[in-house]
């Protein structure tokens, strides 16, 4: 147990103590057990603050500290980096959230604000209290990554990772490489051939000793964790066993295939995908000729198999609105007297992508709108499609058009052997039946299982260039990961107590990672985890009926010591410096303004000076100015002073006291 | 049992990645909520313990919110059902004690949540000041 805690509370120059009592928490915080020293600050965060506390911790002997500032998310790294650079674990540290949590969320109620702030601090030392000295975990990593999938996105990938010096191993499923692309006619922007690109990159490919193409391969087994994985792959009968540091998924995606009858799909020669009206294109030279006669009047029906309300294919498949615009605009470059008729619910061409809806409206292409209730209705009369609907553009008007083809825009599914990639990498299919990451915004092409990536549109409905970004930052995440040939991972796992465990298997059938498995020790069957692939998630912790299981950093003394510390209570007196939220503040909370205040005034010399000019003579950065600057002028220390000649430029001036 | 003007004190649960930054929103634009709501983030809302729940009734804690991940979760997609397990155990040992198994709740919580996390914390008060004070209910069932 730690018995030599610093404590620093923040005042984040005003939002957290315009609303909570810092001073008044501090010193009653200073009084507590095991507590060495307790501090107010006004920038926890600030290089002159971390120096402090790092003299703190060596001079004092701490042991552990305890920040009380803003969200753990923010700043918990700065500070685990101080108690590192102090020479103490940066596990023995607990970050405390006073601002987001309390003093902004409690704006409106200081006196109360205060009070919880006291509960949280107390909590927090009791945590830190029982906090370990926990380490990094380190393993070997081998230089080498399994590509599955060698499509576009996949030989792109494979391509830069054996430049940057890994070994590759590139996996193709199909005979030849390329997947849809491979199969698709000129593409928008470049203008080039699908086959043409796809060629190129298998050329490239070719011409890399790092990479290993096998085509006809699939992958039968996989096993080990992050930094040495064992793949064992079929090819053409052959079986191989590969040893890789990472794995990259970019098995692309499946065209939706209407259902029969639906928009007359089936009924007639004359409705057809947008990929089967491609390849017509490819067929034709000079006329567009389907069942021995002339094409003149084309019908697109846009978002077939997507965006169903109450269908499984929920989501906009984002490629389409443009693939089918671009197949007609190519219509009108290669075929005289076609007319188009677009049966669209919105037209999402994107981007640089508009350029080409706009190039469509120009060649008299006409757009009408239906909404998914009232859907366009396919009826076959001798043998022609006619295409009924009430046009949302003109009022609902009720609109047929004979057709010599109907052209159904059909949007992407996830592979239908999604599932069997998903069983043996353990990596989870979302309710869209397309692979899942961890985070989208965040860790958009991390999978739950350390050490195996997707790219592409194996993840979900991306065009060409989107799958390529998304596979390149798989890429740089991988070759991050495994360039130094070890893997420092975080100590936050499971672990088990081999006297309580009864080895009942409760625990190993929660894991989605299979990193728990049975251990004789002492006679005696017992749970056993894998570091390497466990993820810190304690869902095997509840289930276990002995308690035998815990995460580090999530103790049942850890976390119970914090429920009593936020039920601790102590006597908060109202503060004067405290205010309603709206009102001024009063006063400055500290005796010393912070090393950047003091910096910034420094710079005037009775005129006033713009931020930029303010950066040149503190050579402080432009953002941390205005930052400062906002909670000086709150404060009354420096105030506005009107534009710079050219009204560029805010002025700012230190005010008269 | 209903105490007037009673403020109850509430344990929430939230999780690292999805709950709590929804929680830290609602602070960043300043939507109040009852300043006796206490958070304790975890990696997932399926590794709460039904003795931390417990712990916290013991403690004064009126009632105990488990701002869940739900199909969010990055860690399984039984994340639900798991809570859910754990919600079922701990009511389980609050029948037990005679404690009203109102006093646990649970609801889906994202990292965007702010208001709905809010709304969830003020009827959930609401409902802990319709049951009174969780030490009087343990005292009297003692």
């Amino acid at each position: 147990m730690k018995q030599r805690i610093g404590v620093y509370i923040c005042h984040c120059g005003g939002n957290i103590s315009d609303y909570v009592d810092v001073e008044q928490l501090s010193k009653l915080i200073a009084n507590e057990d095991n507590v060495v020293i307790s501090k107010d600050v006004m920038f926890a965060c600030s290089d002159s603050n971390q120096k402090e506390m790092i003299q703190d911790i060596q001079e004092k002997q701490l042991d552990a500290i305890v920040v009380a500032s803003c969200s753990p998310k923010l700043h918990t790294h700065t500070f685990r980096n101080v108690a590192l650079r102090a020479g103490i674990n940066p596990y023995n540290y607990v970050q405390v959230n006073v601002r987001e949590q309390c003093s902004w969320a409690h704006s409106d109620t200081p006196l109360d604000a205060t009070v919880k702030a006291y509960g949280l601090v107390r909590a927090g030392i009791n945590r830190v209290a029982y906090s370990e000295a926990l380490e990094n975990i380190e393993i070997e990593a081998q230089k080498a990554v399994a590509v599955i999938g060698a499509g576009v996105a996949g030989m792109r990938a494979a391509i830069e990772l054996a430049r940057l010096g890994n070994s590759v191993y590139l996996i193709e499923k199909e005979e030849q490489v390329g997947g849809r692309v491979a199969q698709s006619g000129k593409l928008f922007m470049t203008g080039e051939d699908g086959k043409t690109l796809t060629q190129r990159l298998l050329n490239e490919v070719k011409s890399l000793s790092q990479i290993n193409l096998f085509t006809k391969a699939t992958l039968e087994k996989v096993s080990g964790s992050i930094g040495n994985f064992t793949i064992d792959v079929n090819v053409d009968g052959n079986l191989l066993k590969l040893n890789v540091g990472a794995v990259l998924v970019t098995t692309g995606f499946d065209f939706y295939q209407p259902t029969k009858n639906e928009y007359g799909f089936g009924q007639t020669q004359r409705v057809i995908t947008l990929q089967e009206f491609n390849q017509l294109i490819e067929n034709n030279t000079t006329e567009l000729i389907i069942e021995g006669r002339p094409v003149k009047n084309i019908a697109y029906i846009y978002c077939v198999g997507n965006r169903q309300s109450k269908g499984p294919n929920r989501y906009c498949s984002r490629f389409c609105c443009t693939a089918a615009i671009h197949s007609s605009v190519r219509v009108h470059e290669r075929f005289n007297g076609v007319k188009a008729f677009h049966f669209y619910r919105d037209i999402r061409t994107y981007g640089k992508q508009e350029l080409l809806y706009r190039q469509s409206s120009l060649n008299g292409d006409v757009y009408l709108k239906f909404e998914e209730k009232e859907p366009p209705i396919i009826e076959v009369e001798n043998g022609y499609p006619v295409v009924k609907v009430k046009d949302y553009l003109t009022s609902k008007k009720e609109i047929a058009l004979k057709a010599d083809l109907v052209v159904l825009v059909t949007g992407m599914v996830a592979r239908s052997d999604s599932n069997q990639i998903s069983e043996k990498l353990k990596i989870p299919i979302g309710n869209d039946k397309f692979f899942n990451e961890i985070h989208p915004k965040l860790r958009p092409v991390e999978t739950v299982i350390n050490g195996v990536y997707i790219g592409g549109a194996c993840q979900g409905p991306k065009n060409i260039s989107e799958s390529v970004q998304s596979a390149l930052a798989g890429v740089a995440k991988i070759n991050a990961l495994l360039q130094k040939g070890k893997i420092a991972l975080e100590p936050i796992v499971a672990r088990v107590n081999a006297e309580a465990c009864l080895w009942c298997g409760k625990c190993a059938e929660v894991c989605e990672y299979d990193a728990i498995k049975p251990l004789e020790m002492n006679g005696k069957m017992v749970a056993q985890v894998n570091i390497a692939t466990c993820k810190g998630c304690g869902i095997c912790a509840p289930v276990c009926p002995s308690d035998a299981i815990e995460i580090a950093e999530y103790s049942n003394q850890g976390i119970e010591s914090m429920i009593a510390g936020f039920a601790a209570e102590a006597e908060i007196k109202q503060s004067e410096t405290q205010h309603e939220e709206e009102t001024e503040p009063t006063h400055v909370g500290m005796k010393e303004y912070p090393e950047e205040w003091n910096k910034i005034l420094s710079c005037f010399n009775g005129e006033p000076l713009t931020i930029p000019q303010i950066s040149d003579k503190s050579a402080l950065a432009k953002e941390l100015i205005t930052y400062h600057l906002m909670t000086m002028n709150r404060y009354g220390i420096v105030e506005p002073a009107g534009l710079n000649d050219d009204e560029s430029y805010n002025m700012y001036k230190p005010k008269k006291q | 049992m209903k105490t007037e003007g009673y403020a109850p004190k509430i344990l929430v649960f939230s999780t690292d990645k999805i709950s709590d930054p929804g929680i830290d929103q609602a602070g960043l634009r300043k939507l109040h909520y009852s300043p006796k709501v206490y958070v304790i983030s975890l990696p997932c809302s399926s590794g709460v313990k039904p003795r931390w729940i417990m712990k916290a009734f013991e403690e004064g804690f009126d009632g105990v919110f488990i701002a869940a991940d739900g199909h969010e979760c990055s860690y399984s997609p039984k994340c639900a059902e798991y809570t859910n397990n754990i919600i079922v155990e701990a009511q389980r040992l609050m029948k037990e004690r005679n404690i009203n198994t109102k006093r646990i709740r649970m609801a889906a919580i994202c990292s965007v949540c702010a208001e709905p996390f809010v709304n969830h914390m003020g009827t959930f008060s609401k409902i802990l000041s319709e049951l009174g004070s969780v030490k009087n209910e343990i005292a009297s069932n003692s």
